[in-house]
């Protein structure tokens, strides 16, 4: 139980993401529920790759167990990216307010239900 | 020796770093330079680089023997431990496809974007095409695992702005959902490599098919399996993960649907294929789990359900769309063969497939750009059956245009789609599935219903009063979108391409999953 302690963080943290994601009609709150999903799998790389007593990998006659680096410089790179999705999610979302008036999911389905209805409606147009 | 001298012998060597990095430098170029008309001139001359460079690289695969592979080493850094640039026929042939409609797609999207897209916004648009064709190159030419994550990531966030440049406020709504269905897609890709890395120690996918062959099957191994797959089945829109794809390619601007409908989900689909065949391995991916089966199942839902719900669309862009779902049904269904010839299906609809939907919503993008200008603007980008009524005499190329690619949809001899079934008939009956065939010719009836209804009101229907007139679109959107129509009769008669390099990369596939 207590060594797989960072597998079972990473797993609830993962399924509570998705399940915001999922059930949240907000557009806000969708993005910070795939924001939290997101963080999971970072401690899904980072953690393994730590060692417990280990070092960073530079070679010393005192040392010989070490941690392994790439999974940080890879999760690096994985949180450029998370933060370059939340900005754009942030961004489409003010755009959204602003042509919809409202963030709310279902409420924008209901809008757009009423322009494809009355799309439907004028048929031939000049 | 001269610089000239210099280059030209180093340029052949490194054609795999320029085919991406060519794109790469033209989306800044295009931010920097804040001009729509400098930001077209960079990213299509960059496009065309960039096909050129795929040329290029088909011919140097040509040159190795059967089953030879280019390896570049970026950096010098020798694979595993440097990230690994890796060309094989199957790549190849998947970086001519994008690489080639890019070169026919930004030409033609000068004359169309104008309507569309506000003019200080045109800058944009070509930046985030070109970050969009670098990334989806970058993905097809890569044999690093995290690098693929990194590209992928590319080619969908550009996307995501470039869908959100439609004019309707749907694209908005549009451009949001596919950003949170694609970002659960590449996470799922990103955890299912995370536990490859974590059982192999490495990244680069030759190096770890060579560890996954030497160790046990275990849990952590099929849930990366599992995991990726639904990862990239999000990505690649396989029925019933499709959600995202109808509103995305209904509201973008016309040269991005034209652009992803023949390129983004193609290129999930080599993911796919390059994870099964050239990571796992044939004996993981279809004798472990039942994944032939699902793949199987969800294929003929998708090339029933999928085409069975475009018939009914009012909107022809949409229409289209579910159409999309369908054929990719078509190319999951060779997958799940697990032979040379249904992959050799896979891979040449995943092809042919691609020209014909370009030169469709090329098409149509031709019916907005002209209807745009006397239209009213709210709803200037929706074409509906009611505003195509007799268009057949107002824009007689375009609608034969269309009738030619939709002919392709169905299968019909003489274009492309017909060779594309053909060989997946050939798959069914040598693995001795002879219902599929009724299958897959039934659900081509399907096609028919949709294309006929497209004949229907073009041809048939009289066109509004006062709207009688000849109206064709001009020839800087008739040109790109002819060129298409052209390759899909071409490819349906001379399959010497087509046909040749799927056959010969699906055999390496085959030989380097056993």
């Amino acid at each position: 139980m207590i060594e797989h302690f960072s597998y079972i963080v990473t797993v609830f943290l993962m399924i509570t993401g998705l399940f915001i994601v999922m059930a949240r009609g907000n557009l806000i709150k969708k993005l910070i529920g795939l924001s939290v999903f997101q963080t999971s799998v970072y401690l899904l790389y980072v953690a393994p790759g730590k060692l417990v007593g280990g070092t960073a990998p530079i070679l010393a006659p005192q040392y010989s167990v070490y941690s392994n680096p790439l999974p940080h410089v890879l999760i690096l790179t994985a949180i450029v990216v998370g933060v370059a999705t939340l900005a754009l999610g942030l961004a489409l979302a003010v755009r959204i307010r602003e042509a919809y008036g409202t963030i709310e999911e279902d409420e924008i389905t209901e809008l757009d239900n009423k322009v494809e209805v009355l799309e439907e409606q004028t048929g031939p147009r000049p | 020796m001269s610089l000239t001298q210099h280059l030209s012998a180093q340029l052949p060597a490194h054609l795999p770093a320029l085919q991406v990095v060519l794109p790469l430098l033209s989306a800044p170029l295009a931010v920097l330079l804040r001009h729509g008309g400098f930001a077209f001139a960079i990213v299509t001359a960059a496009a065309w680089a960039a096909f050129a460079t795929a040329i290029g690289l088909w011919l140097q695969v040509g040159q190795l023997e059967p089953g030879g592979v280019i390896s570049y080493h970026i950096g010098s850094w020798a694979p595993p431990w440097g990230i690994e640039y890796r060309v094989d026929r199957l790549a190849s042939f998947v970086l001519l496809l994008v690489s080639g409609t890019a070169a026919v797609v930004l030409p033609w999207s000068r004359a169309s974007i104008a309507r569309e897209i506000p003019p200080e916004r045109h800058y944009l648009f070509y930046a985030m095409f070109g970050l969009c064709l670098t990334g989806l190159l970058g993905i097809t030419i890569t044999g690093d695992a995290f690098n693929i994550f990194v590209f992928l990531e590319i080619s969908s966030l550009s996307t995501y702005v470039l869908i959100a440049l439609g004019q309707d406020r749907r694209a908005l709504a549009a451009a949001y959902r596919y950003l949170i269905m694609g970002s659960i897609g590449a996470t799922f890709i990103v955890i299912g490599i995370g536990f490859l890395y974590l059982m192999t120690g490495t990244l680069n996918l030759a190096d770890m098919a060579v560890r996954l062959r030497a160790m046990e099957s275990s849990r952590p191994v099929l849930a990366a399996l599992a995991f990726l797959t639904v990862g990239i089945s999000l990505k690649l829109a396989l029925f019933p993960l499709h959600q995202w794809l109808p509103n995305a390619y209904t509201y973008a601007p016309s040269a991005v649907t034209a652009f992803l409908a023949a390129t983004a989900t193609k290129v999930s689909v080599y993911v796919l294929i390059r994870f099964y065949f050239s990571v796992f391995g044939e004996s993981l991916v279809f004798h472990e789990l039942p994944l032939p089966q699902i793949m199987l199942w969800l294929s003929l839902f998708a090339m029933f359900a999928a085409s069975f719900i475009a018939i009914f669309q009012d909107n022809l862009k949409r229409l289209f769309a579910y159409s999309s779902v369908g054929q990719i049904g078509y190319i999951t269904l060779g997958l799940s063969f697990d032979s040379v010839h249904g992959l050799t299906a896979s891979i040449i609809h995943l092809f042919n497939h691609g020209i014909t939907k370009g030169a469709i919503f090329l098409l149509i993008g031709g019916i907005v750009a002209v209807s745009a200008v006397r239209g009213a603007p709210s709803m200037s980008t929706t074409v509906t059956f009611a505003r195509i009524a007799g268009l057949g005499k107002r824009m007689p190329l375009t609608c034969f245009g269309i009738v030619i690619a939709g002919l392709s949809l169905i299968g019909v001899p003489g274009t492309a789609g017909f060779i594309s079934k053909w060989y997946l008939i050939v798959a069914a009956l040598e693995a001795e599935q002879y219902w599929l065939v009724g299958a897959i010719l039934l659900s081509s009836l399907l096609a028919v219903a949709y294309v006929w209804r497209f004949v229907e009101a073009a041809y048939f229907r009289p066109p509004p009063a006062g709207h009688e007139s000849r109206n064709e679109a001009s020839l800087a959107l008739l040109i790109p979108a002819w060129v298409l129509v052209a390759a899909t009769l071409w490819f349906g008669l001379d399959t010497s391409f087509t046909v040749g390099s799927a056959l010969e990369a699906a055999q390496q596939l085959v030989r380097s999953g056993q």
